[in-house]
């Protein structure tokens, strides 16, 4: 038996996908495919494994580039919050690339650090990075003090304090950050195959505009989009994995 | 953080970054990095310049019809999906969707659908500020008590007095925090609409001074774009503050 | 000695003397009955308590009296005609205030009046005087988060009475503040009582607020729901708000409520 959200889920995507569809046939414009047209157009580009390679190229950088991000970020966002003088020092760093529009900044990287891998990481990184690193610090300056002086009342040295409590409590937003990173991440890597060098995935979408092929490059876009949701998704699978107590229901329940 | 035992004010260590960054423009390690009191020279030497003050008006028209219509249709449709269950489960997974995905990826539908003008560039600004402005009014929604929605309808309250009345103000504070956040993301999207779609505004000075290695230039106009967007964003912290007397005691 | 009737035994009392009547009233949520053909009558000009334990729907009826729950089937009266939501004969006061956090108390002594469009000058002077009434006078430019839970209670309390409805129905309206604020309330609200020639109806957990305050109490029992018994209380209405808790007839009838409650208490 399906159950009410299920179906409702599925409800407004036959809806979405519907619209699309007849919008396509309208049509809306010359340049607006089908939903049935692009899907066959993804089809074909599965099939085909174009797409396994185009994506080959575009994960490189974006994987290459988040993990980074987290490790570092994570890592920095972490001293950020222990330490007053660190955040004095290195928050109002990232609070100005959060707010940034770093995007600005793609064809300086490109002239320094030319074409290739390096360049598209570069971008990945300055994308995720601000926002892992200040959630993460907030999280950390925000674990509530009652369960810090509990442990220190059991005894726990620092070490303890920070592995069993801080980075627990601190979690659920942390793996926040790390969504809202992931995102922006993949915003750096698109962005960085439409701009710097048309490679993977952006080529396919550049390729196929210029060649007017509109349904292979809605069924790329479809495709990075259908990514990111999976992605994320399996985000919160990994972290209701790690840490099952963050999963506390809606407060309506 | 203190100092001889006075405490430092918020964003000081920038002082220590600005001082950091003129030590290694004069030292001349890179052409990319020039000192900063060079590049603040130039800044109010191109501030006064036409160029810049209608790439500034161009992008600012951008920015503000898309921050505007993001505002207008984002508001209505958080609250409502907050009051309406059926309408959230139908619109909350597509929410969810694009608040998360690349939107860069959808800048080229938008430019074959819209063409290449400055149609294009707001729409990218709205759609990159919107989501997050619909997800916090709902938030906001949602956390209302039970017993205000009761008591206006117990006084005899029509459905726009109680949108008007309670619902906007009770959802308030986290409505401007979505928007402060919109804001910000909105000119990511603004800046990102110009480098993609069509070469105009700021984005083209970028590309026009990146190009020809006008890096003091570059810098400047970034300097200035970063200060517009974090005055807005503290103009917003700055109303959120003024509700915020009210938000705990909801 | 106190007087109690069994549910069974219905006064006959002429129509015009009973300002609100429940006929036959069931609610349910689902396959939970929380009202089960319920009947109950509310004196004109008298307090009556909805009393009894967790669980016996006492909210539940009082909100569908209000106009808030719709319920499952039977009758709401007031002042003999049929009512099915919210309307100006009824005012309700909430167990958590339910003031608007963002506005003084000026503003929310007036609300109920600014909702049915009421001139702005005219319903100040109004919200004055029942700020005047509770209290208040001197705190009309305040704002909830200033001030303490007895104080915001009398806000709501104000609230309601400036619409100048006929019923008044207060549910649990003291338990969220302090026991001594609350035991001042209790002396107010016989005050009230006397000088408004309204109906208050009144839902509470305190065996003794209940025969402190009330004219009438109608005791509720959980699972099913339904009126047990109604006791009017006789000889210490009149006495005085200091006299009444040592009163033996008033702590004959605590006592004898609670004997007969404990049984249901989880």
């Amino acid at each position: 038996m399906i159950n009410r959200s299920l179906f409702l889920k599925l409800l407004s995507a036959a809806i979405v996908f519907s619209a699309w569809e007849i919008a396509g046939r309208v049509p809306v414009s010359y340049a607006f495919p089908t939903f049935l047209e692009s899907m066959s157009a993804l089809a074909r580009i599965v099939f085909d494994g174009s797409i396994f390679v185009a994506y080959a190229e575009t994960l490189k950088p974006l994987v290459l580039g988040v993990s980074i991000s987290a490790f570092f970020g994570i890592g920095l966002g972490l001293w950020i919050g222990l330490s007053a003088r660190f955040e004095w020092l290195f928050g109002p760093i990232f609070i100005v690339m959060q707010a940034a529009p770093l995007a600005a900044l793609i064809p300086i990287l490109v002239m320094v650090y030319g074409i290739g891998l390096t360049s598209k990481v570069f971008v990945v990184c300055i994308m995720a990075m601000p926002v892992i690193v200040l959630n993460t610090a907030s999280a950390v300056r925000n674990t509530p003090a009652s369960i810090k002086d509990m442990a220190k009342s059991f005894m726990a040295s620092d070490r303890e304090v920070l592995t069993k409590i801080i980075v627990p409590a601190a979690s659920p937003v942390i793996f926040s950050g790390l969504r809202l990173g992931v995102s922006a991440g993949f915003i750096g890597a698109i962005l960085s195959e439409l701009k710097i060098t048309p490679t993977g995935v952006g080529d396919i979408i550049s390729f196929s505009r210029s060649i007017a092929d509109y349904p292979t490059m809605y069924a790329a876009i479809f495709s990075i989009i259908l990514l990111a949701v999976v992605f994320l998704n399996l985000l919160e699978v990994l972290e209701n994995y790690l840490f099952e107590g963050n999963n506390r229901g809606y407060v309506s329940d | 953080m203190k100092l001889f035992g006075r405490k430092l004010p918020a964003m000081s260590s920038l002082l220590v970054w600005a001082a950091l960054w003129e030590v290694i423009g004069r030292m001349d390690l890179t052409f990319f990095v020039p000192p900063i009191s060079a590049v603040f020279v130039t800044l109010f030497g191109l501030i006064q310049t036409t160029a810049f003050q209608n790439a500034l008006g161009t992008t600012a028209y951008a920015f503000l019809l898309g921050v505007g219509f993001a505002i207008v249709i984002g508001i209505p449709v958080g609250i409502l999906m907050g009051k309406t269950r059926l309408l959230d489960e139908l619109l909350l997974p597509w929410v969810n969707i694009f608040l998360s995905a690349p939107l860069t990826a959808l800048v080229p539908v938008l430019m074959v659908l819209f063409g290449f003008g400055t149609k294009t560039i707001i729409i990218t600004t709205t759609l990159f500020a919107i989501w997050i402005i619909i997800l916090n009014a709902r938030a906001g929604v949602m956390q209302i008590n039970r017993s205000m929605v009761e008591m206006g309808r117990s006084f005899g309250a029509s459905p726009l007095d109680s949108f008007f009345k309670i619902y906007f103000w009770a959802a308030l504070p986290e409505i401007l925090g979505g928007v402060r956040i919109g804001v910000i993301r909105a000119v990511k999207g603004v800046i990102i609409g110009q480098l993609l779609v069509s070469i105009v505004g700021f984005g083209a000075l970028f590309e026009l001074y990146s190009s020809n290695f006008l890096m003091k230039e570059f810098w400047a106009v970034l300097i200035v774009l970063f200060g517009l967007a974090f005055s807005i964003s503290e103009f917003l912290g700055y109303l959120e503050r003024k509700v915020a007397f009210y938000a705990s005691a909801r | 000695m106190s007087q109690i009737n069994p549910a069974s035994l219905k006064e006959a009392r002429p129509i015009a003397d009973i300002a609100v009547s429940v006929r036959n009233v069931s609610k349910n949520y689902g396959d939970v009955q929380a009202l089960k053909d319920l009947s109950l009558d509310f004196p004109r000009g008298e307090l009556t308590s909805l009393l009894g334990p967790s669980g016996c729907g006492k909210t539940t009826l009082l909100k569908i009296i209000a106009g808030l729950l719709p319920q499952s089937s039977g009758t709401i009266e007031v002042d003999g005609k049929t009512v099915t939501s919210p309307g100006p004969d009824r005012a309700f006061v909430f167990q958590d205030f339910a003031l608007l956090p963002w506005a003084n108390v000026m503003r929310n002594v007036a609300f109920g009046l600014e909702l049915r469009g009421v001139a702005k000058s005219e319903r100040e002077a109004i919200a004055e005087k029942y700020i005047r009434e509770v209290g208040l006078a001197g705190f009309e430019l305040k704002f909830p988060h200033q001030l303490s839970g007895g104080m915001r209670q009398r806000v709501g309390l104000a609230r309601a009475l400036s619409v100048d409805a006929q019923v008044l129905l207060l549910d649990e309206p003291f338990s969220a503040v302090d026991e001594q604020t609350r035991r001042k309330f209790q002396e107010d609200m016989l005050e009230l009582v006397a000088n408004e020639k309204k109906t208050f109806i009144f839902v509470t957990h305190s065996i003794e607020e209940a025969v402190y305050v009330s004219d009438q109490i109608a005791i509720l029992l959980p699972r099913p729901s339904r009126v047990s018994e109604i006791i009017r209380p006789t000889s210490f209405r009149g006495k005085g708000v200091e006299n009444i808790r040592r009163d033996p007839e008033y702590l004959d009838i605590v006592d004898e409520i609670w004997a007969s409650l404990r049984s249901y208490v989880e």
